[in-house]
């Protein structure tokens, strides 16, 4: 399964009417477990969310993917 | 809240003023007794006074001032406004002198990252939204309050309110003296710094963001299309955000993000104002500066929208940030949903409760726009180093990956709330596809010869029943369309079939020519809708049964059984 990267924020628990919403939600959640860290926490925080999430997606062909894109820069 | 300016463009000199006129009650021995006053002349007051008036209701209009606003001030009518301007009559002028847009276009430093579209599908009446400055809109809705009969009282300012338990004295100063005033209802409309809101003590509760804005109405002739840009960082204003609206008449809206430390008074100046606007359109354009101001804002609002007999709306019950316009068009919201539900409790056809669900059902809906302009804001303006570099990291991969795209948030525009969680709504017990699940407002459709659905609806209960022909409707059902059209609270019973045929009695048959309105509302044959007076859907089944109807109007109603 190659990276999707098409929109994908979704919430299995409840309909939602507007295409934003989802990703929305996520944002703000993102955003607000930074607040009050200083920026080695903050790093630290981010780091530790990347691990559980690519545990959580396992799949080593997805991670190259998503680790290329990432470095790409401007 | 803002410090203003005014430049001498004739736009920003167009001021008319209204006749001031002595009140009958000025020396009366005791206080008229009315069933309605609004208080506050403004966008939202205007649209609450005419629309109680086309609901039959005697209203009389108080306003401390003798004319419109200065400056654009309110700027972007979406969609939803549009439609509940032309159930109040006022649509055309709007969308005629308004510019219509629906694209937006968002850039990172000199890229364009993001483009959205807000009408992605054809088949509406009226587009995503239309630009026009506030004095036009003001302007226009005096005239049609005017038309409809609203006693309009300029330079009449109120100075103490006394709540009671059944109705509201209020005392009121003019240029010939103070009089005394008693209404059965009042609504109150005076903006965010709300007068009334603060003779009766109440408080508006939320969050003030520590930022500065510039707005500058500036006249150019510019060959920009009709669109909604938005700059982060751009290299004209670098570190700060910038929108460009288009309003009529050839003035743009700029609006500079300044930061916390910037000084109003200094940055009002047009010796300040000039070299950033030159900076951002090149030093070749010639343009005048028609109106500046610099402000800050709130997202707020009031714990409760009702207090007994008086009823808070727009600005005064709630704030939001300007980005998304979620401002005036949630105001025109409020008074779309207030209306019908004073008619039938002033006439006595629903309980004194119905009222209390235009407090349940705006407030959710403040509570959705204050969420959204919160998150708007909060992304324009990252509050720590971290938020700035997740907000970059979205607008760098927003230029390559969808994804990303949808995460820019550069103000989500103001859509009507859908009341999903509403006592008034009766729950599906069929399968339907689509959005117009109960508390959703009707979508628009097309009609044969040019007419629009959204046009049919509204000002009173409706029943949308779906047919393939207007002939397969049974016997029964046809006389029960009469015992609707008779009740207490009168439904009207509206055809929609997918091609003309004969006649019907006791409904009117509309024409679905295109299928649109079957497909937005999963409307098969047989399917029926029950529609409020405010174009929102109450109920839905697959097929018709006079006492699901009654019940259903019933809850829609504030009642406890059947109407």
């Amino acid at each position: 399964m190659p990276l999707n990267l098409q929109p994908n924020f979704h919430d299995p628990e409840r309909r939602r009417f507007r295409e934003y919403s989802a990703g929305d939600d996520f944002y703000e959640w993102l955003i607000e477990a930074h607040r009050g860290l200083d920026d080695a926490h903050s790093a630290k925080l981010n780091a530790r969310l990347i691990l559980l999430l690519a545990n959580h997606i396992g799949d080593l062909s997805v991670l190259r993917e998503a680790v290329d894109r990432a470095r790409e820069e401007r | 809240m803002s410090e203003s300016r005014r430049g001498s463009s004739p736009h920003a000199n167009h001021r008319p003023r209204f006749a001031y006129r002595r009140p009958p009650e000025l020396g009366a021995a005791a206080p008229a007794r009315h069933p309605v006053v609004v208080v506050g002349a403004g966008p939202v007051g205007l649209a609450a006074a005419i629309d109680c008036r086309l609901k039959g209701l005697p209203v009389v209009l108080l306003d401390e001032d003798d004319t419109v606003s200065i400056g654009s001030r309110g700027l972007c009518y979406a969609k939803r406004s549009l439609e509940i301007l032309d159930r109040l009559g006022c649509g055309d002028p709007v969308c005629a002198k308004g510019v219509n847009w629906n694209v937006g276009r968002t850039f990172f430093h000199d890229r364009e990252v993001y483009r959205f579209d807000l009408v992605a599908e054809p088949d509406h009446k009226r587009p995503g939204m239309a630009n026009l400055q506030q004095y036009y809109i003001e302007e226009y809705e005096i005239g049609r309050a005017q038309t409809v009969g609203v006693d309009l009282r300029w330079k009449n300012r109120v100075i103490a309110i006394d709540p009671r338990a059944d109705h509201v004295r209020l005392d009121v100063e003019t240029p010939d003296g103070r009089y005394a005033i008693e209404a059965d209802w009042l609504i109150v409309a005076d903006g965010a710094r709300s007068p009334l809101r603060h003779l009766l003590g109440l408080d508006v509760e939320g969050k003030v963001f520590r930022d500065r804005f510039l707005i500058a109405d500036v006249v150019m002739a510019a060959d920009f299309p009709a669109e909604r840009w938005f700059w982060f960082d751009p290299p004209f204003h670098p570190g700060q955000s910038v929108l460009l609206h288009r309003q009529a008449d050839n003035v743009w809206r700029i609006d500079f993000q300044l930061g916390w430390d910037a000084d109003p008074d200094v940055e009002k100046q047009t010796e300040r104002v000039i070299p950033r606007i030159q900076a951002m359109l090149g030093k070749g354009r010639e343009f005048e500066i028609d109106w500046v101001s610099v402000y800050t804002f709130q997202c707020r609002r009031m714990a409760k929208f009702r207090h007994g007999r008086v009823l808070f709306a727009g600005d005064a019950a709630h704030q939001v940030s300007p980005f998304g316009a979620r401002g005036a068009n949630s105001g025109f919201q409020d008074v779309d949903n207030l209306a019908w539900k004073l008619q039938l409790v002033v006439a006595g056809r629903a309980p004194d409760r119905l009222l209390d669900t235009y407090d349940e059902e705006r407030v959710a809906a403040a509570d959705e726009n204050i969420l959204n302009s919160t998150r708007s804001t909060d992304f324009i303006t990252p509050k720590s180093g971290m938020s700035r570099t997740f907000r970059d990291a979205v607008l760098e991969l927003a230029e390559r990956h969808e994804f990303a795209r949808r995460l820019v948030n550069s103000g989500r525009l103001s859509v009507p709330t859908i009341y999903e969680d509403s006592s008034l709504n009766t729950r599906d017990g069929e399968t339907f596809a689509g959005a117009m699940v109960p508390g959703a407002p009707a979508a628009d459709a097309p009609l044969d010869r040019d007419r629009w659905l959204i046009d049919e609806l509204g000002g009173r209960f409706h029943l949308l029943v779906f047919a393939d022909d207007p002939g397969e409707i049974s016997r029964p059902v046809v006389d029960a369309f009469a015992v609707l059209a008779r009740l207490p609270i009168p439904v009207e019973t509206l055809v929609l079939a997918r091609r003309a045929g004969a006649a019907v009695a006791n409904a009117r048959v509309l024409v679905d020519a295109k299928g649109v309105a079957a497909e937005r509302y999963d409307g098969r044959g047989g399917t029926v809708y029950l529609i409020r007076p405010d174009q929102h859907v109450a109920a839905r089944w697959r097929r018709f049964d006079l006492a699901s109807i009654r019940a259903a109007l019933g809850r829609a109603t504030g009642h406890d059984a059947e109407v």
